[in-house]
């Protein structure tokens, strides 16, 4: 059943050189319990995509197309809509834990706080329930510590807390924007177990976004690739993984260090930098940087093309492409 | 060690901030003393002694109408105390609530906001009160009315340029993912998060309407008589300037110390309540 369907989602952003197309018409659809993973560069609409849905988007930002969540259109929502969704039905979990907690409320308020705004909970049903959160997502001894302040856990345990509190309401989407970007190599796995842990207990519905490829392998069943706000390639895991197919996507795995590889080896690279938004050009976002670009390349957003049942790109030239890889 | 000790300990050894308290103290024990005694009664009269120099009997000597000066000066502490009182609180009240919903809602609302109280600070705040004065007619509430209203924007400023800093961090985001409205974040994250800088403006403010104060009152526009006033006192030495130049000098180095007294804790609480300053020290 499908929880959550986005369609022809666009996102412009008004900047000082004019407006600038951040996400241009994603659209995907995401079932209950299924993991989804998004992968792209920095500026590539990723996260756009997510705040245009739980309408968080910045000032002078606009959008457009539809994202039904349980049948509802999140866009067409009022904002008092939107705060009973955040949070209750959709937990979001962030990059920075060092500073996505306030420093001045003690962890088991924070928790607490979200379970006394969506399921009226007294203060202490709430703080029992913050307790029991703590001791789920792993902060040892979650009784004593759940009147400790942020600034007296480790970054990976403040993302622990997050955590606890994007779960508090058990919600039937969970949104991890690079959670551990901002973690020590060693940490970023056992947040990453501890949420896919939680994603299968709950039954809950993941979307992961990382610019890591090798964490989006490891932890979601399908995955999106975005640039330039466009979504160039979405397919089962496996397949993206066995088969890109996009040249963007080719590029990406192609850039990946090896292991194994010779001293000395060159990192190959994709040729030139990633456009600013408001240069990006009209047709594939990816054409100026394309080593197979020909001029209707720059014509239109190019239309999904099949590859296998499960596994699909935006690319008019994917037949060479999947030839050359 | 609890927070407290620290921050105790902190404050005594950060120079300015204990020279600071030390001279509020002294004008708010002024202040409280002269309610159940002073010297001589502030109003009392007594012309056959007028001008008297310092003495046992008048420390500080008596004026042109043979008032007790150091009376007056203590009187005139408690005069100033609530001039400053209900006049921050006006513009803390007011100015902060203008500046953080400003900050919260953005937009039309917050540039009406703003460019309201960017027309009412374009004019000197002493030339407004007495404009207001003029208007309404002198008098304590009039002036302690017209000091707060200029301290509206003030505060308003102050409390977005905040709050607006704190609106960008991630917590709000996190905040509003977890489905809390714009009210809710600002109780509940803002506000507490900058509360230290508008207690530092409070503290600030508060030196300048002492000022204000003196100011309106010596133009005659403040506290009318009987009441005890700095201000006053110095309008009323003016005239004997070469026969008893003391008589400006008390209330002046009076005016001049609780204004320095209130800028250093400004200063030094502005220093103790940052936590990153607080690290170093």
């Amino acid at each position: 059943m499908t929880l959550l369907e986005v369609d022809d989602l666009s996102v412009v952003l008004s900047t000082a050189r004019g407006p600038a197309k951040a996400v241009r018409k994603v659209s995907f659809a995401l079932a209950r319990g299924e993991t989804l993973g998004v992968v792209g560069e920095s500026g590539s609409g990723k996260s756009m995509t997510v705040l245009a849905m739980l309408g968080l988007l910045p000032e002078g930002a606009r959008a457009a197309g539809q994202a039904r969540f349980e049948g509802r259109d999140l866009l067409s929502l009022d904002e008092a809509e939107l705060c009973r969704v955040r949070g209750d039905r959709i937990g979001v979990v962030f990059q920075e834990p060092m500073t996505a907690l306030n420093p001045l409320h003690s962890v088991g308020r924070q928790v607490a706080e979200t379970l006394m705004l969506h399921r009226g909970m007294s203060a202490g049903a709430s703080r029992r329930e913050a307790i029991r959160l703590l001791d789920r997502v792993g902060i040892p001894q979650a009784a004593r510590r759940v009147d400790a302040y942020p600034h007296q856990f480790s970054g990976g345990q403040r993302q622990r807390v997050t955590i606890a509190i994007a779960l508090a309401c058990g919600p039937d989407l969970l949104i991890a924007d690079e959670p551990t970007t901002a973690l020590d190599v060693t940490i970023q796995r056992q947040i990453l177990d501890l949420i896919a842990g939680l994603v299968e207990e709950d039954k809950m519905a993941l979307i992961l976004i990382s610019h890591d490829l090798g964490v989006i392998a490891e932890n979601v069943g399908r995955t999106l690739v975005m640039y330039g706000g466009a979504l160039v390639e979405e397919g089962s895991t496996s397949e993206v993984f066995a088969r890109p197919s996009h040249p963007y996507t080719q590029g990406l795995f192609r850039a990946r260090p090896r292991l194994g590889a010779g001293r000395g080896t060159r990192l190959s690279t994709i040729k030139g930098a990633v456009p600013e938004l408001a240069d990006i050009p009209p047709g594939c976002p990816f054409a100026g940087r394309c080593p197979l670009s020909i001029p209707a390349c720059d014509a239109a957003l190019p239309a999904s093309v099949p590859i296998s049942a499960s596994h699909a790109a935006r690319c008019i030239r994917l037949d060479v492409a999947l030839g050359s890889a | 060690m609890t927070a407290e000790a620290s921050f105790e300990r902190r404050a005594l050894h950060h120079p300015s901030f204990a020279i600071g308290s030390a001279l509020v103290l002294l004008l708010l024990a002024t202040a409280a003393i002269s309610l159940a005694w002073t010297p001589w009664p502030p109003s009392e009269l007594d012309i056959p002694h007028k001008l008297a120099l310092p003495s046992a009997a008048h420390v500080f000597g008596t004026d042109s109408l043979g008032r007790d000066v150091a009376s007056l000066i203590m009187a005139g502490a408690r005069n100033s105390i609530l001039v400053g009182v209900i006049a921050v609180a006006i513009g803390l009240v007011a100015g902060t609530a203008i500046g953080a919903i400003a900050a919260a809602s953005k937009g039309w609302v917050e540039e009406v906001a703003m460019r309201i109280s960017d027309f009412t600070f374009a004019f000197p705040a002493i030339l407004s009160a007495i404009m207001l004065t003029a208007l309404l007619g002198p008098g304590i509430v009039n002036s302690i009315v017209a000091i707060g209203i200029f301290n509206i924007p003030v505060f308003a400023r102050v409390t977005r340029a905040s709050a607006n800093a704190v609106w960008t961090r991630e917590f709000i985001l996190a905040a509003r993912v977890a489905g809390k409205n714009r009210a809710q974040i600002t109780i509940e994250h803002v506000l507490p998060n900058i509360l230290p800088v508008i207690i530092v403006q409070a503290t600030i403010q508060f030196a300048t309407a002492i000022l204000a104060e003196a100011a309106l009152s010596y133009l005659g526009l403040g506290t009318q008589p009987p009441q005890a006033s700095w201000g006053r006192m110095l309008n009323e030495a003016q005239n004997l300037m070469f026969q008893a130049p003391r008589l400006a000098i008390y209330p002046g180095i009076a005016i001049a110390l609780s204004v320095l007294g209130l800028n250093l804790v400004g200063d030094g609480l502005r220093d103790l309540l940052d936590p990153r300053l607080a690290r170093r020290r």
